[in-house]
């Protein structure tokens, strides 16, 4: 019932923040063995911004994403936060220092409960900040105040994405990484998943938001990135991608 | 709340029938007694394995052998820097001396534990599986051949440091060392139970043994919460051998196979990675032994518990209560 209730935001930023480069990837390649998934990806994330990466199955998104996150490491390039270098430190390290990652396929502990998985994603901080941190998380998703106790895996598809960005979130990231976080979700909830990314990004989080629903991303970010068989092949600002033609075409379903 | 009491009674009195029936079965005291001490044991080694296979999917076959180390620091201990040599009969006097036998036992097995998995499994982890299981088989091999070539290929005498008085309970002896040991390992098993529901660390090692990759994005350091595991889980074999030596009044470096076995038996029964099956199914396993004895068929009793195994493999693979620490059954 309160999954129709979140206001709906459809009206596109107007301005691009103009924070310091947060965030950034300078050629990177990387791989999993032989297989050559990034091919030299290059981005920039500004702090307060929203920016999308956009592209077919096999683009590269979520490695782009892993090799962020330090679940993956770039063979060649760099990856740079907050102009640390982190191309090598591990995942678990960079939760710590303000990275969080929601993955795809969001990746819910589904034998922990609901409150045990927000736990989880407060690894790394400390009781009291947690306490405070769980009321933030369940003023965005109060459907996950009522399933405290219920076991992760007995929630739908919808709550469990909400807790997987809740877990995340309790982290208190600088940059949130987003794989995917509408798929498989009825077209009521996409909106309102899209709408609680626009508010988590007002209040204060830099999000970086992967999206085979390429045109709400479009709608809602700043700017974006397409990917091609691991390589940047247009970026710019989000209204400057929606006229693009070849987006158009070959991402927004228009022929 | 109705439905809490329910909860909570149910297992205290499914558990409670459970065992005056199995007091009835095995014709009394003398024999419970000996089922309660040899089930501690089995339930002890079993959460090793099953913590052990919960989070790396590896069987530990030198789980045994780290039972059988532990058995043999323990006697080690009592032996040599305490120089026990009979009975101690001050109760005080004897808990001080179990202490300092089990805790650094726990410890120093702990610490074993994690070296092994340290540099023998965490270099074969992205190996296909057969490697670290064979592995495993070779660290048994050095554990055995390690002892062997200390203490040599007899039986070594524990110290008997508990006094011999027993105490009429029901119409049978009860002796205080057993009753003690089995104190002693249940009050362990609760501990680990907490430890693993209710801290920050035990939601990191069932987050862990769930989904690796999702628990490093939450910060946890995997390779930290896969050392604490192979700690505790040789901490619990080391207090398992530590009762084994008292218990039994002797240590011998091939007596990790056998109870090895038995417990791993143990930990397939209740479901592998599910610590509350392992404890139940290290006290089923030693039902199933005292009780082909107490019939008269106490040689046929291992053919009995490796019955037991072929069947549950066969039929039921994840246990009697299935997997519950991670998520692939
Ligand atoms: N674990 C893996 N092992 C080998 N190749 C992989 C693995 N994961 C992804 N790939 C390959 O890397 C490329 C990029 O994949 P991915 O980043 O998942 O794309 P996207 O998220 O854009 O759909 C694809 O060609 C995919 O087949
Ligand atoms: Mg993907």
């Amino acid at each position: 019932m309160s999954e129709a209730a979140a206001p709906v935001t459809t009206v596109a930023p107007m301005v691009a923040p103009h924070g310091e480069v947060l965030l950034k990837l300078t050629d990177v390649h990387t791989y999993y063995g032989h297989i050559h998934a990034l091919q030299g990806i290059s981005i920039d994330v500004r702090a307060g911004e929203i920016v999308t990466l956009i592209g077919a199955n096999g683009a590269g998104k979520t490695t782009t994403l892993k090799t962020v996150s330090g679940l993956l490491h770039p063979r060649t390039g760099r990856v740079t936060f907050e102009g640390r270098d982190i191309s090598k430190t591990p995942a678990h390290t960079l939760v710590r220092q303000g990275i969080g990652h929601a993955p795809e396929g969001r990746r819910v502990f589904s034998r922990l409960t609901v409150l045990e998985n927000l736990q989880m994603g407060a690894f790394t901080r400390s009781q009291a900040e947690m306490k405070e941190d769980l009321e933030h998380v369940y003023d965005l998703f109060p459907r996950l105040k009522e399933r405290v106790s219920q076991g992760g895996g007995s929630l739908s598809g919808g709550e469990q994405q909400m807790l997987a960005i809740g877990r995340a979130l309790m982290a208190r990231p600088r940059v949130l990484l987003l794989d995917e976080p509408s798929l498989g979700l009825s077209p009521i909830l996409v909106q309102q998943i899209f709408s609680i990314i626009q508010e988590i990004n007002a209040r204060g989080t830099t999000i970086l938001l992967v999206e085979q629903n390429a045109l709400q991303a479009l709608t809602i970010a700043h700017r974006g990135y397409v990917l091609q068989t691991g390589s940047v092949v247009l970026s710019g600002s989000a209204s400057e991608m929606r006229e693009n033609e070849m987006v158009r075409k070959a991402y927004l379903g228009e022929i | 709340m109705r439905p809490d009491i329910v909860r909570v009674l149910q297992p205290i009195v499914i558990i409670a029938v459970s065992l005056v029936v199995v007091w009835l079965l095995l014709g009394g005291t003398q024999q419970f007694m000996n089922f309660l001490t040899l089930g501690a044991i089995y339930a002890l080694i079993a959460l090793g394995y099953t913590m052990v296979y919960g989070i790396i999917e590896l069987i530990n076959f030198a789980h045994g052998d780290l039972f059988m180390f532990g058995a043999f620091v323990a006697m080690w201990i009592l032996t040599v820097p305490l120089g026990m040599t009979g009975a101690v009969d001050n109760p005080l006097q004897l808990t001080v001396i179990l202490v300092v036998v089990m805790l650094p036992t726990m410890i120093v097995m702990g610490l074993l534990g994690t070296f092994i998995e340290r540099f023998a499994y965490r270099p074969l982890r992205h190996a296909p599986r057969l490697a670290p299981l064979i592995t495993a088989i070779g660290v048994s091999f050095i554990l055995q051949n390690v002892i062997y070539s200390v203490f040599g290929p007899s039986p070594v005498n524990v110290p008997q440091v508990f006094p011999l008085t027993r105490f009429e309970f029901l119409g049978g002896r009860v002796s205080f060392l057993s009753l003690f040991m089995v104190a002693i390992a249940v009050f362990l098993m609760v501990l680990l139970q907490l430890f693993v529901g209710r801290t920050r660390l035990g939601r990191a090692m069932r987050s862990t043994a769930q989904d690796r990759e999702a628990a490093e994005l939450m910060g946890v350091d995997i390779n930290q919460t896969i050392a604490i595991t192979f700690f505790i889980a040789a901490a619990l074999a080391g207090a398992g051998g530590t009762i084994q030596g008292l218990y039994f009044g002797s240590v011998q470096f091939n007596l990790g196979f056998f109870v090895g076995l038995k417990a791993f038996t143990a930990a397939v029964l209740g479901g592998i990675g599910n610590t509350t099956g392992a404890a139940l199914g290290g006290f089923v396993i030693a039902f199933i032994e005292v009780f082909a004895t107490q019939l008269g068929y106490s040689r046929w009793s291992e053919v009995a518990v490796f019955t037991v195994l072929i069947l549950v493999l066969v039929f039921r693979p994840s246990g009697i209560l299935g997997q519950q620490l991670g998520e692939r059954a």
